[in-house]
């Protein structure tokens, strides 16, 4: 769909953007308790965490549309703390669009250049340049009115690319489409930055954008970062039960009990349920933990634990099994097509080199 | 069930055919009609009648106790040479213009002002509103002690403070007397514009001026080319009562001057009411406030296609 040559186009500058103990506080209500966050030259950041977690505000920060109670960010080399938004040389694409009701698309996308003083012809070439790239061409004429939702956010997208930042920044863009739209812009965001490769932060509340976007993602909460890592890191080594919780759909199961040393090591939940441990830390027999374990890492085994089926959700792909196992409510994931009917008794084996363990206390990894 | 059963084996024509009387039942425009009686009936009995009463009566000789005969355009031919009708042309133009221009100015600074985040918001805006609350008359004769030629608290603390050595005549010259009932109409005027305008003002999404911030924009650009071109709808419509509001206003000038010092504050609805109910001549004085009608259609017209000019307001048609 793209062109390769176009990328020659595009000024071939891009930078690491430093946050480095970063604080927030609104009167004397403190949002962000330090926050750092390393960002590479040329990735794709994503912020994620429940609303009210801090990752608007943080990236507000960044834009320069709040000040910074504390600490620092630095895009490139420069600190930006006291540096204007227009100076900082990013662009931001709104959760609301923001587009200028009252001017057309092509006006809305070139209004940077002309704040900047562009000659017209420069403006003009600008625009047309990301019009191409968004399949906005046609609809360079219209005004904001007349566009469908999705048109909107590629002009939005597209006022962003006009002025060629050093650092893209996403809040939220998608949260205003449609179901089917979203997973096809969320594509299309992706792909735009594998062409331009200019440094993005983008924040949802979604993980499974996170997932499916980022390179890198920030999992944040209740203004502090609980895990910085690769999508896949987060899935397979969540730091703590809030991460382990926050990633992955449907969501990872958690039973309290005890970390049981006999011999080999096994997991005491309630009921009298013992579930495999591959491996436990040292001295820690009759340690109360949480064991956590995703719903895809339950097989059917004779030495399985017995549980009842309560719902059984088809989904085509894979089947999803909500059953009662220890007192809990959990759900495994199924690609087999097993026949199940609620109040079936199953036998579930969590897989002990996949599952997780966690500190009752702290909800740290053990 | 029944209703069904009925339908089905009912001959065909019965059921295309129903009363006229049903089906005026279930017409919309019949109903609308009706509805929108009380209404009609209230606006002609008490907007257009009167008009059209008064551009009759225009046409006529008409005085109080004397029924008129139609004179043809011959009040209009009176005022045509009339010297006191033209002045009083040129002071509602001067009172317009200078009135609603300053009123627009300083309408349009307060609600920007007032449309920033600063303690005590709410009691401000209610405090802004107070002039246009108290009744005109009140005011008009608050503003006239002010304005007194002796007990003036202008006059006095500008003697106090050794800036002028006797009194000035507020309303005794004709110039003094004009920018007295200007002021006065603008201090009266400014809530009116200021508050309907922060209510547009607060129409324009906030992240609008996020993203012009980001965009490069200075204060000056964001309001030339955000709030400016995004409150011009309403601006427009608020200019318009504004500015018919000044051009027939009768209460204040009545209050303050009653049109003198020699005619100089005059307007065009005192000079009516002067000759048609003082000195009793209905007919001359209806044909000066029909004289009215032009200025006034005149000014709607420009607001009404400044507003058909934009665009981006309406539908989503795809031209």
């Amino acid at each position: 769909m793209y062109r390769r040559s176009d990328r020659v186009f595009w000024r071939e500058c891009m930078s690491s953007v430093h946050i480095r103990d970063v604080r927030k506080s609104f009167g004397g209500f403190e949002v962000l308790h330090g926050v750092t966050i390393p960002i590479e030259d040329g990735a794709f950041v994503v912020l994620v965490g429940p609303s009210g977690c801090g990752k608007s505000t943080l990236l507000r920060m960044l834009a320069g549309l709040e000040n910074i109670t504390s600490g620092t960010i630095s895009i490139g080399d420069r600190v930006v703390n006291n540096v204007q938004p227009k100076e900082r040389d990013i662009a931001m694409v709104f959760q609301n669009y923001a587009l200028y009701p009252h001017m057309t698309v092509a006006d809305n996308m070139g209004f940077s250049l002309k704040l900047r003083g562009a000659n017209p012809a420069d403006i003009k070439k600008g625009v047309a340049r990301a019009a191409e790239i968004l399949a906005l061409t046609p609809l360079l004429d219209r005004y904001p009115r007349q566009l469908s939702g999705g048109q909107r956010q590629r002009v939005a997208m597209g006022r962003a690319i006009v002025r060629n930042p050093q650092v893209f920044l996403f809040d939220e863009p998608l949260s205003n489409l449609d179901a089917k739209l979203r997973v096809a812009m969320r594509t299309e965001i992706k792909e735009l930055h594998q062409r331009l490769k200019t440094t993005t932060v983008y924040v949802t509340h979604d993980q499974i954008e996170a997932m499916t976007m980022a390179d890198k993602i920030v999992v944040m909460h209740d203004g502090i970062v609980e895990q910085i890592g690769s999508p896949l890191e987060l899935y397979d080594r969540p730091e703590n039960q809030f991460v382990a919780s926050f990633i992955g759909s449907p969501a990872m199961n958690f039973l309290k009990g005890k970390v049981k040393v006999n011999g080999s090591a096994s997991f005491e939940a309630p009921n009298g349920v013992n579930l495999p441990l591959a491996t436990a830390p040292a001295n820690s027999d009759g340690r109360p933990a949480v064991y956590g374990v995703r719903p895809e890492h339950f097989t059917i085994a004779d030495d399985g634990a017995e549980a009842e089926i309560v719902v059984v959700e088809p989904t085509g792909s894979e089947t999803q099994v909500f059953a009662n196992l220890a007192g809990e409510q959990v759900v495994a994931v199924f690609r087999e097509r097993h026949q199940f009917a609620p109040g079936d008794k199953v036998r579930l084996k969590p897989n002990p080199s996949v599952v997780h363990l966690f500190d009752e206390a702290t909800g740290k990894r053990i | 069930m029944t209703t069904l059963q009925t339908t089905t084996s009912a001959p065909a024509g019965r059921i295309e055919n129903p009363s006229l009387w049903s089906r005026l039942k279930f017409n919309r425009n019949f109903m609308a009609f009706w509805f929108m009686l009380p209404a009609g009936a209230f606006l002609i009995l008490f907007l257009a009648y009167p008009l059209g009463l008064g551009v009759w009566m225009s046409f006529t000789d008409e005085r109080i106790g004397r029924a008129g005969m139609f004179v043809g355009l011959e009040n209009y031919e009176w005022l045509w040479d009339d010297a006191i009708f033209w002045l009083s042309v040129f002071n509602t133009i001067l009172y317009t213009v200078v009135a609603s221009t300053i009123k627009f100015a300083i309408g349009l600074y307060l609600a920007l002002l007032l449309n920033r985040n600063m303690p005590f918001k709410a009691l401000i805006r209610s405090i802004v509103l107070i002039p246009f609350i108290v009744p005109t008359v009140l005011s008009a004769i608050a503003f006239w002690w002010i304005y007194d030629s002796q007990f003036s608290i202008i006059s006095w603390s500008l003697t106090k403070l050794g800036l002028i050595s006797h009194n000035i005549d507020f309303l005794g010259d004709p110039n003094w007397a004009r920018a007295s009932v200007i002021f006065a109409n603008i201090w009266r005027g400014v809530p009116f514009v200021a508050i309907t305008l922060l209510a547009g003002l607060q129409t324009v999404s906030p992240s609008l001026y996020e993203a012009a911030t980001l965009d490069g924009a200075t204060n000056w650009q964001r309001f030339r080319y955000i709030t400016y071109p995004l409150l011009t709808p309403i601006i427009a419509v608020v200019m318009t009562f504004s500015v018919l509001f000044t051009f027939t206003d009768f209460q204040l000038i009545w209050a303050l001057t009653r049109g003198g010092p020699v005619n100089a504050t005059h307007l065009m609805a005192t000079l009516s009411y002067q000759r048609g109910i003082l000195s009793g001549r209905l007919g001359e004085g209806a044909a000066i406030s029909t004289a009215m009608i032009p200025f006034l259609v005149a000014a709607i017209g420009i607001s009404w296609f400044g507003m058909q000019r934009r665009k981006w307001q309406q539908g989503s048609s795809n031209d």
